[in-house]
Parts: structure tokens; sequence; C-alpha cells
């Protein structure tokens, strides 16, 4: 049974539509990916789902259940199946609290007290590889590779199905990064995690994720399988984003296409397709709004997509 | 390739702490060449910003220049008055920092500062705004006249990024330091900014000394690339040689660990394990043999020189030398 | 238990090893062990009348003379010590956890909540001090209750402010975005983990408040508003000292320069505790 389902999912500040409907599915097991610049919406997806961002109209079903607009009394049980990362690794740990007390967190709050707290700090520590005496340091004395790691620590301390991760590796140096995509791989394989990764690092998206979709100002415009938009990508956003990496080679010759300008306002949203203004491949026929076609388990949403191969 | 611009030569740097001297930078020894872009790739606490702020002598209350020269234009920059100091950074040296959310004054209108930064100059306030305006115009900005009258808040990241790299150009400068410009940035954004670099590097002419710990972008924009490792300098040399060539073992499992070349979704990323040493306490010898699979006898003892391998490529590893290593 | 007391050892070394810090500490040290010890310190009664002796310069039985009924004003500068502080530190410690409390239920509880309290604070600060305590008094009689009462009643609305601001700061962080994901409730939130990242801000605008309210103290004791007489105060010394400035200035020197004192060694002592409590400011150092 698919583990979590949102279907249409809106959120609105005031009058920007942060959100305009957002689809899609994660299996049991499987890692998804949601691509993009800043601004497209793929922070507020995920708070969304943990019910910390509002979310207007749609749904968001989790083991077959409702939970949006959940009150927190219904979510808090779980609160234990579902645990997220955030992106700032020191920021998003409590400052005034030894790192044992942050691991073991997640047991207060869902009253299993009786448990022996300072045997699953130990427990913790230790399955993402960092050495005991840790449990006594503040995270002010961690570095933003061993912060990561106790929010990893802290995420699976109560054996969550799904782990919502916003820019797991955002200020991770390169050597550190490997490290923790490792772990997080590991850990997924070992323990059947669900993972959705919220990243603009396409290098990482490869090595993490089943599938991917790609926002853009709110909506996906494109999702399938990891390996086939990294082969074979449709809309020309996406093309536009694989081919904006730059590679450690100097003498890489990139066929490279210019993304013109910048993310349009979310305010004024641009008529028909809302990329054209920025695409290199626009047509007449995208002044029409394009609709959202799925072949071969490949959804997309342009009217003028790139041909199989053209990409290479 | 002869001309050079900036020289620095056996740079130490300490910072002075409650734990004793953090010996931040230790005999930094390179060049920058009018009209090159040279990169400085490392990972964080490896002494980019110490070296930064360093040059521009911007440096925190408890630095200690403990011996070396930065030579600008072939002069000692340490030993220069504050005032001489600030006549150049204004009108040779411009920088572009990280963050282009906190680089401009929020209550004051681009156009106003963009004035404001050519108080040296004696053209009447129509034609600074005309220049203003131009350089708007040449890193990108639409419309730039009207622009001129926006507030800071009114742009992109994107954007303020451009304005920042053309307030830096408006005094023509010999040498324009960008410290992670492009970090704070999308990637499609951060390929605009590389590319306009490389548009104006050529128009204005001018040496770029460009930071980062982005290998890809290192790659695309730079001519030159340092390599540090806390705190020292552990390979210079040609940006194909360090990238095709590398004859330090951090340099090349830096490069490897970048998962921009591993096309095929990888089980196991290469990682490098282990941990940067502490500055106020360094070991003795090779400061990455802790974390070295090739560590050799002699590099626990003995601290390998920068040595020039060939011209143009310097390496401070016992590997390069035979007598050691055979 | 532990962790706490080694935090509070962490503090008040990083403000002793200050210089500014150290002679707060001193100064207000001395002021808090004379008013515990008053009662072994003092020569003389305070209180106690000797005809004979009024009106006396410093002498080695009295230290700092006697005033217009003969009583020892070193005496009663020490006792005045103590009353000052038993109505500094209830008001402050009382207006700050009342201020600290309704301010976080401010930041972090509903807009119509936090309108109401705003509310609320702004109408208590609309308050003059003085007024206040003057219709206040002309109720319930001057008393160190009353000082202490209405001392308190006008300081909470700046604790509430700064503990609402606070809040509003803090819970947008992704530690605190971290903790709802995970489920923790209101309580838990505000008391495990806002808490302690405010408290250190409000010490310190306690620790310099303390100085404004002895010297408010003194001034509706000047007023005669303030603590009854005989009881000694600081203020009820400076009153007068300023009656008989012309027959003897050591009323005035008694009164006032505790009064001094007690100000710098409190502001002081906050100074040096915002630098230390700060983590911004200690990184730079």
């Amino acid at each position: 049974m698919t583990l979590l389902d949102v279907k249409n999912l809106h959120t609105s500040y005031g009058k920007v539509d942060v959100l305009a409907g957002v689809s899609f599915e994660v299996e049991p097991g499987e890692t998804y990916a949601l691509v993009g610049e800043s601004g497209s919406g793929k922070t507020t997806v995920i708070r969304a789902i943990a019910g910390l961002a509002p979310a207007q109209q749609g749904s968001v079903k989790f083991d077959g259940r409702e939970i949006r607009g959940a009150s927190e009394r219904e979510l808090r049980p779980l609160r234990k199946d579902i645990a997220m990362m955030f992106q700032d690794p020191v920021g998003s740990l409590s400052p005034r609290l030894t790192i044992r007390s942050l691991i073991t967190e997640p047991y207060r709050i869902q009253g299993m007290r009786q448990r022996d707290l300072d045997a699953e700090a130990k427990r913790l520590l230790e399955m993402v590889n960092l050495p005991a005496h840790f449990a006594d340091r503040y995270p002010y004395q961690l570095s933003g590779g061993q912060a990561r790691r106790v929010g990893v620590a802290r995420a699976l301390a109560l054996e969550p199905k799904l782990i919502l991760a916003d820019e797991p590796t955002a200020g991770l140096d390169v050597s550190v990064q490997g490290e923790l995509l490792n772990l997080m791989n590991d850990l997924r394989e070992r323990l059947g995690l669900a993972m959705v990764i919220i990243t603009h690092n396409l290098n990482v998206v490869r090595h993490v994720a089943d599938r991917m979709g790609i926002m853009y100002l709110g909506r996906l415009v494109e999702e399938g399988d990891t390996e086939t938009i990294f082969a074979d990508p449709r809309h020309p956003y996406t093309h536009c984003l694989l081919s904006a990496n730059p590679e450690p080679d100097p003498d890489a010759r990139l066929e490279r296409i210019a993304l013109k300008g910048e993310p349009p306002s979310l305010l004024k949203r641009p008529q028909g397709c809302e990329f054209r203004e920025r695409c290199p491949f626009a047509k007449p026929i995208c002044t029409t709004v394009p609709p959202w076609e799925v072949e071969n388990g490949h959804g997309l949403r342009c009217l003028s997509p790139m041909k199989a191969g053209q990409a290479a | 390739m002869s001309d050079t611009l900036l020289q620095i030569d056996n740079l130490g740097v300490d910072y002075e702490t409650a734990r004793g001297d953090l010996k931040a930078l230790r005999d930094i020894t390179f060049d920058v060449n009018r009209g090159e872009i040279v990169g400085i790739v490392g990972e964080s606490g490896c002494g980019k910003s110490t070296l930064i702020s360093s040059i521009l002598r911007l440096t925190a209350p408890n630095t200690r220049f403990r011996q070396g020269e930065i030579r600008f234009k072939g002069q000692d920059l340490l030993p220069l008055s504050e005032r001489r100091m600030r006549a150049l950074r204004g009108e040779d040296i411009s920088i572009v920092f990280q963050d282009p959310m906190q680089t401009h004054n929020p209550v004051l209108t681009i156009g106003q500062q963009m004035l404001d930064i050519q108080h040296r100059s004696k053209a009447s306030k129509a034609e600074k705004r005309a220049r203003a305006a131009k350089m708007l115009g040449a890193v990108g900005i639409p419309d730039p006249e009207a622009r001129l009258d926006q507030f800071p808040h009114e742009f992109s990241g994107g954007m303020r990024q451009r304005i920042a790299i053309a307030m830096a150009l408006m005094s023509e400068p010999d040498l324009l330091i960008a410290d992670e410009p492009t970090t704070a940035l999308d990637a499609t954004l951060e390929v605009q900014i590389i590319e306009r670099l490389q548009e104006l590097q050529q128009q204005f002419d001018c040496a770029i000394l460009f930071i980062s710990h982005h290998l890809g972008v290192i790659a695309e924009l730079c001519d030159r690339v340092v390599v540090m490792y806390a705190g020292a300098v552990i390979e210079s040399g040609d940006v194909r040689e360090i990238f095709h060539n590398p004859k330090h073992p951090y340099t090349r499992r830096l490069i490897d660990c970048d998962p921009g070349h591993i096309k095929t979704r990888a089980r196991v990323l290469p990682t490098i394990p282990g941990e940067v040493p502490d500055l106020a306490n360094l070991p003795e010898g090779c400061i990455f043999r802790d974390r070295c699979d090739q560590a050799l006898p002699c590099c626990a003892h003995q601290v390998p020189p920068l040595t020039q391998l060939q011209e143009g490529h310097r390496a401070a590893c016992w590997l390069n030398h035979e007598e050691v290593s055979a | 238990m532990s962790k706490s007391r080694s935090e509070l050892s962490l503090i008040l070394t990083g403000v002793a090893r200050d210089p500014l810090g150290l002679m707060g500490l001193i100064i207000v040290g001395t002021i808090i062990f004379c008013a515990l010890f008053a009662a072994w310190i003092t020569p003389h009664d305070p209180i106690g009348m000797n005809i004979k002796d009024r009106l006396q310069g410093p002498s080695l039985t009295y230290l700092l003379g006697t005033d217009q009924l003969g009583r020892d004003t070193f005496s009663r500068v020490i006792m005045g010590g103590q009353v000052a502080l038993k109505v500094a530190l209830p008001a402050v410690f009382g207006a700050m956890i009342i201020g600290l409390t309704l301010g976080m239920i401010a930041g972090y509880g509903p807009k119509w909540l936090d309108n109401l309290l705003m509310l609320f604070f702004d109408t208590i600060r609309s308050f003059p001090t003085v007024m206040f305590a003057l219709a206040v008094v002309a109720l319930v009689g001057p008393s160190l209750q009353t000082v202490v009462f209405v001392v308190m009643a006008t300081s909470i609305p700046t604790y509430g402010r700064v503990a609402r601001t606070q809040t509003l700061t803090l819970r947008n962080s992704e530690f605190i975005l971290a903790e709802r994901s995970m489920g923790a409730g209101m309580a838990r939130i505000l008391g495990v983990h806002m808490l302690p990242n405010i408290i250190g801000v409000l010490a310190v605008l306690a620790a310099m408040d303390i100085p404004t309210v002895i010297a408010l103290e003194a001034g509706l004791s000047f007023l005669g508003l303030g603590v009854k007489p005989p009881t000694p105060s600081w203020g009820a010394l400076l009153k007068d000292g300023y009656a008989l400035i012309r027959q003897t200035p050591w009323l005035v020197v008694g009164g006032g320069l505790p009064i001094i004192l007690a100000t710098l060694g409190f502001t002081f002592l906050g100074e040096s505790l915002r630098d230390v409590v700060d983590p911004k400011l200690r990184k730079q150092r």
C-alpha cells in the first residue's frame, strides 16, 4: 500500500499561492526527491505534510489515513512514524540541551520515559557513528557534519516509517556530504525507511533517490524515475537544472542551456505555461496552460517537451 | 604571465585565544598574476576566510601576523598605514561577499549606494549616475536606469549578487576578491554568475581571486588553483594539472568525493574519514597524515615542504620526493 | 542539577574576569552581605534615639555621625540597605516571573491572546509610576508591601515585552519547528526549549533594573510615600539630610552614597552579565 499519498495540495499565505496543487506518492522503503529553485515551494510541501504549514486544499494520506488539517492531538501518535530533518544542522538542535537529551527527546515527548534513555542514547550515537562521549556535548560544540548526524539519530529514534528531510546536505563539505549520504542509504536499507528529500543539489539526488519530482512555482512540472529523468529529461526546465551543474573537470564541454532571467514573483504568475518566459524552447502554443500528463510513470507538464534523446 | 599582481610569501597568521595561539595560516605562498583567475579551494576551517581578511587587512582584533609578506604590485601591505590601506581597498582591490542578502544597506536605494562608492571621483552627479547605470547593465540587470531608484529588498538574491559585483567593479580594480559568491544561490543562478564573471573579467581585465568549496565552479572558472587544508597550502598549479594530475592525496580524494563526476548511482560514495586537526594543537609532521591512506613513516615527523614539481605545479607531500618514498 | 550549577559557575567566572564585572560583583556582594548580617554589623540600634548625641559628625563611636534624633547614621545606612533589597528583590523577581510567563504566552499563543496581553501591558505602562504609587498609598497607606506591589506592577510590561519579542523570534527557528514536528506540546516547547534561551536576557534586564527600583523606593520614601518611619531607608535618610543640610552634610552623604554605589554595582554586574550570557558577544572575545 502507498505510504504517503499527496493529492492536489494547495497552500496560500494571503494572496500568495505558494503551493498550487502538488500531487505525488511515496511507497514504503522508497526515496523520493523534490527538486527546484528557491521559492518553488519544496520546503512548504514537507512542512504541510507534517502539519507545520497550513494547507487549505487537497489531501495528505499517510498509511491510508487523511492527515491534512488534523489537530495536534490527532497527529501526535503519527509523529512516531513521520520524522523530520531540517536545513540548518546546528540550528535545528535546541541550543541549551545536551546531545543525550536531544536524541532522547522523542521518547520523552511520546511518553516512553520507562525506557533506559541512557542506553538508547548510546545505541543511537553508535548507529550514526558518533563516539559515546558526545552525549554530554552541546550543539555549539559540534561541527556541521556531527550536528547533522545528531539530527539523523534523533529522526531515527522512534523507528519511523517516513523521513522528511529538508536539504540534508546543505552546509556540509563534500567529504562529509558523502559520509552522510552513505549513512542515510545504509540506514534506509536496514530499517526499510521511506524518505522524501528536498534538495537543489542534483548530484545528491542521483545517488539517493529512486524517483524525483521537479517543482516550479509551487507545482510539479516533471516526475519520474531518477535514472530516466537524468538520462532523458523532457521538460526544458528540468534540462536547464541538469545542465546548470558545473562538473569538477576543466575540460568538460557542457552543452549548457542558459536559463533566462529569474523565477517570476508568485504574486504575478505568468499566463499560460508559467515557465514560458524563461524557456529557451517556448512556442506559440505555450500561451495555453499545459495539462499534467503521465505516460509510463513519467509525469510531465509541458506542451513543447524535449524529444527523447535531445538532451544527450 | 610574469606580471605578478599579488604575491603572498610565507604568510603566517595566528589568532590569540584563551586556549593558546590558533595557527590559522602557516607558510602561505602563492601569486596572482594580472588578469588571471585564481581559485582557492578548501573545506571549512582551511583558513580561506582568514586569508581574505588578511589580504584586505580587515582582521579580527585578536589576529597576529607572525611572519611573511603580502605584496600587492610589489609593495608589502602589512606595514601600510590604515589610511593608505583604505585607499587601496576602494581603488585597487574590491571584494564580493558570500551572502548577497546582507551586502547592501537596506535603507538606501541601489542608485544612492552606487553614487556613494564613487565619492573619490570628481565627476558630476549625472555622470556618476550614468556610470552606475552602465555597470548595472554590464552585469545583466535589465532596465538599469529605472532600477537605480529601487531598494535592495526589491531585488532577488541572484540580482543582488550581480549588483554587488557591479559595485565591486565600479572602481575598475586590479584585483577582485570573490568570497564564495555563489554559495548562497541556486545552481541555475550560480551558473549565470560564473558566466557573467568570466565575461566581465575579460572586459575589465582584472585579476580575480575566487574562493569556493565547489570544485565544479573552480574547474569551470579558474586558470590556476590553490588547494588549502587546515591553514596551509598543500597544492597549487594550473587548473588542468590540479584536476587531471593531482599530486597531493588530499586534492585527489577531494576530487574523488565530489559526486558531480560519479555518473551512475553509487551505493557508497567516497569520503575522507577523520577530522581536520586542531589548529591550536597541531600534530607533528604532515597535517593530513591522520587521514591519509598513503602515509609514509617520515610523514609523522617532518612537515613536507611545498616544492615545485614542474613549471607552475607545487605540492606539499613526501610522496613526490623519490629519495624519501622509494 | 549539576549541569545548571556548572553553568552558573561558568557565568560567575566570566563576570569575575571582566574588571567592571568584578567591581560590580564586589559592590553587590558587600551590599547583600551587609543586608543579611545587618543585625550583627550595625554598631548601634538603627532606630534607637540618643538626644544628647544628635547631629554629630563622624567619630569612632558614630562612623558617619548621627541625625537630628541622635540615631547612628552608619547603622541606619546598613539597615536601609536591607530595606532597599527587601523592596527591590521581590519586586524585580516578581515582575520578571509574571512578565516572562505572560510574555511567552503572548509570543507563542494565538493572535487574539497576544493582542489582549499587549493591551494589558500598554495600559499599565500608561500610568505614571509616581501617580500610581500616590493613588495606591492613598488607598491602603504607605508600607513596604505597597512599595513592592507598585514597583512590581509597573515593571511587568517591560519584562513581558522583552519576553514576547524573544519568543516571537524563537518560535520560527528550526529547533522549535523540529520539536513541533516530534509532537512536543506548548508547555514543553515553552518550558524546556524557549525558557533557557530567554531567561538570560531577562536576568540581565533584572540586574539592570534593581538599581532603578532602589532609586524609586528612595524617591517614594523621600516623598513620604515609601516605608513608614522610623524604619530606615536610603530615601528617608536623604530626605532628613536634605532638611538638615546646613547643620550637617553627613546625612546626605549617608543616604546618597549607598544609592550611587548600589546603582553602579548592579549596573556593572548587569552589563558584564549581558556580555557573558550573550553567546554572540562571547564568541568575539
